[in-house]
């Protein structure tokens, strides 16, 4: 092989590589998308997990959102108080105090209170089981399958199965909703970490249906509709049901309750 | 010539001997009987009747509740204890009508008048099968007035009678072939006078060689009826794999068998309409097999539907000691149920009952991907993969890889050497993706 032929390839890759170079100093020139320097400081203070726990597609999607004044400082429901103070520094706006927020499970059924009608065989996932008539192996179609759904979209090791029903670990709950989402029961809701009280309960059925299946089952007396002077409770169908919004935390509903269901947080 | 059937399927131990030949023996039923409103492929009935109210037994109590929908005619005569959910063979809770049985079977007027269905036109012939609140009785439970109402009559050149009754234990559509065959042809023959074009076919498996001579011998002088013997072998029953083997036509999920020009009865329900047609008698027993290897007696009964299982069951000798599972239907397609205190629906053909539960007993392992269900899918589908969208709860997966055309026959999950409950999986996506359809 002689020299020159290794010298025009160099030379040719050489000369393909700068032609191809410059048109993409050109082209990046030409095509520059402009983009805002707050909303990169923004992206750059965002936790980058994109759970969707905002509402936006990613933390890009809530950093432009905010960017643009579309989105409060404190939409990140995972950064909390801390992220939203930096981003409202960038934004040049006060963060205002936001309250911690977290999931809870409506329904306390565990292995020893819950009734097994059957056992269940198959794939593990409530999603699953829940198609099955009369849903899955406890006798109330409405509570909690233990076969951890929600456990397994949690990005923040916050909900486990505990005793055959999902628990919420308070301290690691940052409220993303993927949880709320999954269930096939609806029994997760988001809501005040403040919130005192709770009925920890989901079952529609009539009284007498709730306790042969559940010892901790709400029976839908509505007792505590009216102990309540705060118009904080109210009937679902057969399951009472608290506003945490308007709830002072007297406690006197959980007094009432003839089956105890209702219990301090 | 090979005999007629289809690519794919399984060959399970079939244990019809324990009740292939204990005649059919009528069960009266004691205290309430329950009927849901929903014992139907299609809408829930609407009851005609309220709490205490006096019924008669054929009266119509709960009337169908659109164009596919079907009839509820209670079985007794007595009085209606409630209107409330109860439990169902499904696991489901449905609406039900509850009738205290008075034991005097009082029968609503007209009851058992003879007719001649030649003298009827075909019209009067239809109005007397939706009438009767007739539906499939093999499993399905799809409304057979609604079968025989196809969009041009003139197309249909198949009338095929379902008697290949590949589920396992199952012997009651063969113990029907055997003590009504008149019943079975002359019902045929009602059919076939619907449909100028068509002929009929007496599709059985020729693992019942009696009922095949049988009916052959009977049918020999019928011009436009045959007997076809079928390979024994599971789901050779399937609606699909019938129409498949007896004429070459292959249907799936988007057809129906009138399209392709057949209609496909199942054997009991071929009597109920020779009942309903030519005896003005409704829909008010089947026959059920009770049997298994926890089952004392295994026999084959005429239920009054509306009759609890445990009823049923007790009149089969009872359950042994140590009984570990109850279906309601055979062990391939049926269903566990979790209490016996559940009513006899139209489509309840069995009751299996046994020492062992084969499903407990097989501990899951990961696939290994060794094609078996693939070649036991009589559907051709790939259950392997469709297990991984079912694991994942995909739905747009499961549908993309056709899970749909599935139909819950359960050959893959018999052949699995990995245990994996395949069937259960594909049967509760299947729901699943039924359910988010019915909600857009």
């Amino acid at each position: 092989m002689d020299v020159l032929s290794i010298i025009l390839t160099v030379a040719v890759v050489g000369a393909v590589g700068l032609i191809i170079g410059l048109l993409l100093v050109i082209a990046g020139e030409k095509f520059k998308v402009e983009v805002d320097e707050k909303e990169i400081a923004v992206r750059a203070e965002l936790p980058g997990n994109n759970c969707g726990g905002c509402g936006y597609p990613g933390c890009d999607g809530l950093a432009a959102a905010i960017a643009k004044g579309e989105a409060p400082v404190n939409q990140c429901p995972v950064g909390g108080a801390p992220v939203a103070e930096k981003i409202a520094a960038i934004m040049g706006v006060e963060a205002e105090a936001g309250v911690k927020k977290v999931a809870f499970v409506h329904c306390s059924g565990t292995c020893e209170a819950a009734k097994d009608k059957g056992t269940y065989f198959g794939i593990q996932d409530c999603r699953s089981a829940a198609a099955i008539p009369g849903g899955g192996s406890k006798s109330c179609s409405y509570g909690c399958k233990g076969l951890g759904s929600c456990v397994k979209v949690c990005e923040f090791d916050a909900i486990h199965v505990v005793d055959g029903v999902a628990v919420v670990d308070r301290s690691k709950c940052v409220a993303c909703g993927k949880c709320v989402a999954v269930c096939p029961n609806h029994l997760i809701e988001i809501i005040p970490d403040t919130a005192k009280y709770m009925v920890a309960c989901s079952s529609q059925d009539k009284g007498k249906d709730v306790k042969n299946a559940c010892s901790v089952g709400c029976i839908g007396c509505s007792l505590c509709t009216r102990e309540c002077e705060y118009d904080a409770i109210h009937m679902n169908g057969n399951v009472s049901v608290i506003d945490a919004e308007k709830c002072v935390g007297c406690g006197k509903c959980a007094a009432k309750c003839p089956v105890k269901i209702i219990k301090a947080r | 010539m090979s005999l007629a059937t289809f690519r794919g399927g399984v060959h399970p131990y079939d244990g019809k001997e324990l009740t292939k030949d204990k005649a059919i023996t009528r069960l009266m039923p004691k205290g309430e009987l329950v009927f849901p409103v929903s014992q139907h492929i299609g809408a829930p009935a609407t009851p005609v009747v309220k709490k205490g109210d006096a019924v008669l037994m054929g009266q119509i109590i709960a009337e169908a509740g659109g164009f596919v929908s079907s009839n509820i005619i209670s079985s007794v005569s007595g009085t209606v204890k409630a209107v409330e959910p109860r439990l169902t063979p499904s696991g489901a809770k449905v609406n039900s009508i509850i009738i205290e049985n008075d034991g005097q079977y009082t029968p609503v007027e007209g009851l058992g008048t003879k007719r001649d269905y030649k003298n009827m036109t075909k019209e009067e012939i239809i109005d007397a099968v939706k009438a009767a609140g007739i539906v499939g009785l093999g499993g399905a439970g799809f409304p057979t007035h609604v079968k025989l109402m196809p969009k041009d009559p003139s197309k249909i050149d198949y009338i095929i009678v379902n008697g290949a009754e590949c589920e396992p234990y199952l012997t009651s559509d063969y113990r029907v072939m055997m003590e009504t065959p008149e019943r079975l042809v002359e019902g045929l023959k009602i059919m076939l006078s619907l449909f100028d074009n068509a002929k009929g076919v007496i599709a059985i498996e020729n693992n019942k060689p009696e009922a095949i001579e049988k009916l052959t011998e009977l049918v020999k002088d019928e011009e436009k009826i045959e007997v076809c013997p079928l390979k024994t072998k599971y789901p050779q029953g399937g609606e699909r794999n019938m129409v498949y083997a007896v004429t070459g036509r292959r249907l799936n999920s988007r057809l129906l068998p009138a399209d392709l020009g057949c209609i496909v009865d199942n054997v009991d329900t071929v009597v109920a309409i020779q009942m309903a047609v030519s005896e003005t008698t409704p829909l008010m027993r089947r026959i059920v097999t009770v049997t298994g290897s926890a089952v004392n007696e295994p026999s084959n009964f005429e239920v009054k539907i509306g009759s609890s299982f445990a009823e049923v069951i007790e009149a089969a000798g009872g359950l042994k000691e140590g009984t570990k599972k109850v279906i309601a239907g055979g062990p391939m397609m049926g269903m566990a149920l979790s209490s016996v205190d559940v009513p006899m629906v139209k489509t309840s053909s069995a009751v299996t009952a046994f020492l062992v539960d084969d499903v407990e007993v097989c501990k899951e392992s990961p696939c290994i991907r060794c094609g078996r269900c693939v070649d036991a899918c009589p559907s051709h589908l790939m259950p392997l993969m469709l297990m991984d969208a079912a694991e994942a709860c995909d739905d747009e997966k499961f549908v993309a890889l056709n899970g749909m055309e599935c139909y819950e026959c359960g050959s893959c999950a018999f052949v699995c050497p990995a245990h994996r409950p395949l069937t259960q999986g594909f049967k509760q996506m299947r729901q699943l993706v039924a359910a988010k359809r019915r909600k857009k």
